[in-house]
């Protein structure tokens, strides 16, 4: 008996809504697999994690305010990957953005403090952009290879922030963090926990899912993505998109940022690369590149973090095992994709042909 | 050709064979039956089965049912491994050589006997021995990107060879070949049969049938609808209609050759290569009036890509100037000359030709997306979408599921027809046409050369590039031949000839004329 993949010559529907179910199941089983070990409870230990995630008001908050940066950087992410731009930088380009608006807020005191939000906004904004840019120029002029280009920037746009608060930027007192935005251009909350970046998050899923799916430069993008060679050939210039795409890339990225730490953090401090950048490489990933599905996918994933902070305190487990559960529920579900292109055929033997 | 004996038993016999793909009946109830010195041929449109049930002689597929018997025994062919070693060998379209290695190392790559360290002085002699034995000339040094592309099939032939294949099987063999290089194919052929071997011959060209084989098998959908011995069919049309199933048309409607003004017009076009080196392009200058297709003739890689990229303006040129419908298009982008009217058929259909993953209409609209016919705006309209490509698709006749499936899913031919489409609805009087019909069914080919000529009946401009020459002498009404970068001669097609062409395609230059 042997095990052959041949591709699908279609696509179904049904398969494409069952693959992820079934791999979820796998996942959990894994995960319970794991948690045996650990001598833990597995349907305890995922009903404390749903329950940390949604359980209460003050939960699903959490919850809520975690996933906005995830879905932005998701967003982000997600326009490179169309032109299969492996942009691996939303992480610095976050940075970048806190940087931007930081910036704003400490020095550029000559502004009327109404203006300072959205000022620091359209800087840090910039900043993310201007990161993104630059691997797209290096990319789309002397073909340099964007995975390296965007991932050693992180280290670099990070080890300055490290660098700002640290040392040029930090406030008189403490030893680190830069002095806090002044209260009036702190982005307002709307219900608990959560602020006003629920709007800039949700209304740019709107824009990014119109200008992807009815213009023709969304038209453009996904004919590049798909087949850059038979873009090219019908008029479609690649590197002006490369570039175009890597600003917007950085901008929604940066933007995370920004609305990150002038809603929560209030500040550039240390913890500001916290990773959203890189779970949104993941979030991308999962949804398709579809800015709605990205909704749900982020709010999965930002439940995951807050989920496993509740394994710590309720069940005492390590705060390493829920990282190994977040990798245990990814795998199966990224490897699932390979069912919904391929079948698996089980070729039996013809031992018995012969004479 | 020769005879052969039918007395012994066959050396190879396939009864019966079945084989699905997912959706697809590939072989039907077949039956294959060669004798030892024959040479049979397989003749089928694509995607009638021949490939497919080759592949299942060399083990590359398995069938559902039937039965494979080689040399009188019956076989379990799993790989080809299996199958070399009953002395079947296949000789795939696409050659499988290691560009970089030297011929002798890849005449004994993979082979599993060998020592760890290959004893390539024996190797070598080997190999001197067996080119002689049936004059297939390589050196066994010489690195095979060095190679034309009819030395690298030499070498293909040497390694079944080398590994004491008997009965080989050659996928269209004579595709990529200059027609010089064909006629020493078939010496080669010859000189196998003299010494025992066996071969089929996978094609879909009548006169390769008549020319290589002793009998002939022909393939429809699947099933096998006609053996017979070569000698006795008496016109080529009839086999041409047991292969598609009705009348084809061998000749082609088309309007008084009347030129108008002229709409291409290059001047010393000169390419360098990256990297320095001999020019892929060596002053090419040519004209085309509206109203005129001019063939380019010449064997794969002598400049003819070259030359169309930097017309579509995918290539810069070194040197030289390009006027397309009265306006300096050197060196602008492809952009600009789409826009200038200049449609393009490219050469590798599913590389540039279609985004294989986006649906049918997304596929047609692929030009005019940018137009007030189908956005308003930079949005696109996705109604006026779908009914632009409702129109074309029922006036090309593409045959597919519905406007949403994706065309990697569509045959070969109806991707072909779905470019067509796209590119002469957006014609602004140029159109240009790379190996339009290549590996196309007759039906399909039919269709493509009947669109050319209506283009250039409406007054436009042709530009057709072939490796046929019977196409370019079916449809172009003049004949360019690029050799080496270099336009040899400019011919009309009327007092061309496939002798004369095949000469100025080999770099000979024309004699005292």
């Amino acid at each position: 008996m042997r095990i052959r993949f041949e591709k699908r010559d279609y696509r179904s529907k049904r398969i494409a809504i069952l693959v992820p179910i079934i791999s979820l199941l796998v996942s959990f089983l894994l995960g319970a697999i794991v948690l045996g070990f650990s001598h833990a409870n597995p349907l305890q230990t995922y009903g404390a994690m749903i329950k940390g995630a949604f359980g209460s008001q003050m939960k699903l908050q959490y919850t809520l305010v975690k996933a906005i940066p995830l879905l932005l950087c998701g967003l982000s992410v997600g326009i490179a990957f169309r032109l299969k731009f492996w942009n691996i930088g939303a992480e610095g380009q976050y940075v970048g953005g806190v940087i931007g608006i930081t910036w704003v807020m400490q020095f550029w005191t000559f502004l009327p403090e109404a203006l300072l939000l959205p000022v620091g906004i359209i800087v840090g904004v910039l900043t993310g952009a201007l990161l993104g840019g630059i691997p797209g120029v290096l990319k789309a002029q002397w073909s340099v290879d964007e995975t390296l280009t965007t991932l050693m920037m992180n280290y670099i746009i990070i080890g300055y922030a490290e660098y700002l608060y640290i040392n040029a930027w930090k406030a008189p007192l403490g030893n680190m963090g830069t002095v806090p935005y002044p209260k009036v251009a702190w982005l307002p909350k709307i219900w608990g926990r959560v602020h006003a970046g629920i709007f800039f998050a949700l209304a740019l899923v709107v824009i990014l899912w119109f200008v992807l799916y009815k213009t023709r430069w969304g038209f453009e993008l996904n004919m590049i993505g798909k087949n850059q060679r038979a873009a090219q050939c019908q008029g479609v210039s690649i590197k002006k998109n490369i570039i175009l795409a890597m600003l917007l890339s950085g901008a929604i990225a940066g933007l995370a940022g920004v609305i990150d730490s002038a809603a929560v953090t209030h500040q550039l401090t240390k913890g500001v690369d916290a990773g959203y950048g890189f779970t949104g490489i993941i979030i991308a990933w999962m949804s398709g590149l579809n800015p709605f599905v990205s909704i749900i996918i982020s709010i999965i994933m930002a439940a995951l973090e807050t989920g496993t902070d509740a394994l710590q305190m309720k069940l005492g487990l390590p705060s390493a095992m829920g990282e190994v559960l977040q990798g245990l529920i990814l795998i199966p579900l990224l490897a699932g994709n390979i069912f919904i292109e391929y079948r698996v055929l089980f070729i039996r033997s013809h031992k018995e042909l012969s004479v | 050709m020769s005879e052969f004996t039918t007395d012994e038993t066959p050396v190879v016999r396939m009864v019966n064979i079945t084989k699905h793909f997912p959706g697809v009946l590939a072989n039907d109830q077949v039956d294959l039956t060669l004798h030892k010195g024959e040479v049979l041929a397989l003749l089928g449109e694509n995607g009638a089965g021949k490939s497919t049930l080759m592949n299942m002689l060399v083990g590359l597929y398995q069938p559902d049912s039937g039965e494979i018997y080689v040399k009188g025994s019956l076989a379990d062919i799993k790989s080809p491994q299996d199958s070399m070693a009953l002395g079947v060998g296949m000789i795939h379209q696409e050659f499988m050589l290691v560009g970089n290695m030297s011929v002798a190392e890849n005449i004994v790559l993979g082979m599993k006997d060998l020592p760890f360290v290959p004893p390539m002085i024996e190797i070598r002699k080997k190999i001197t021995d067996l080119s002689k034995r049936y004059g297939l000339q390589v050196h066994p040094d010489k690195i095979i990107q060095d190679l034309s592309v009819g030395e690298q099939q030499r070498v293909e032939i040497l390694k079944l060879l080398y590994r004491g294949a008997d009965i080989l099987i050659l996928d269209e063999p004579t595709a990529v070949l200059t027609p010089g290089e064909a006629r020493d194919l078939n010496e080669i052929l010859k000189k196998m049969l003299a010494e025992g071997k066996s071969a089929i011959f996978i094609t879909h060209k009548m006169d390769e049938v008549m020319e290589f084989s002793h009998s002939v098998q022909v393939l429809r959908r699947g099933k096998s609808v006609s053996v017979c011995p070569t000698k006795s069919i008496k016109r080529v049309q009839d086999l041409a209609n047991m292969m598609v199933g009705r009348d084809i048309l061998f000749s082609l409607e088309r309007g008084p050759y009347s030129p108008g003004e002229v709409r291409v017009e290059a001047q010393d076009l000169t390419v360098l290569p990256i990297g320095g080196g001999k020019p892929v392009l060596d002053n090419v200058s040519l004209t085309i009036q509206g109203g005129e297709i001019l063939g380019i003739a010449g064997v794969a890689g002598n400049g003819q890509q070259q030359l169309t990229e930097a017309l579509t303006g995918l290539l810069k040129v070194n040197s030289g100037k390009i006027f397309l419908n009265g306006k300096n298009m050197t060196n602008k982008t492809p952009l600009q000359i789409i826009k200038n009217g200049v449609s393009h058929i490219p050469a590798d259909r599913g590389r540039m030709g279609v985004v294989g993953d986006m649906s049918v209409g997304d596929n047609l609209a692929m030009k005019k997306y940018r137009t007030n016919e189908l956005s308003v705006h930079s949005v696109i309209k996705r109604g006026w979408v779908r009914k632009f490509a409702e129109r074309l698709i029922e006036a090309f006749t593409i045959k597919t599921p519905n406007q949403d499936t994706s065309v990697k899913f569509l045959s070969g031919g109806n991707i072909q027809k779905t470019i067509l489409a796209r590119e002469i609805d957006s014609c602004g009087g140029i159109l240009i046409a790379v190996y339009p019909s290549r590996g196309l069914d007759v039906g399909a080919t039919e269709a493509v050369r009947q669109n050319l000529i209506k283009q250039r009946d409406k007054g436009n401009a042709v530009l057709l590039v072939s490796e046929e020459l019977e196409e370019l002498l079916m449809v172009a009404d003049k004949i360019a031949v690029i050799f080496e970068g270099r336009i040899m001669d400019i011919l009309d097609a009327k007092e061309a000839t496939t002798e004369k062409l095949g000469m100025l395609m080999a770099g000979v230059e024309k004699e005292g004329v």
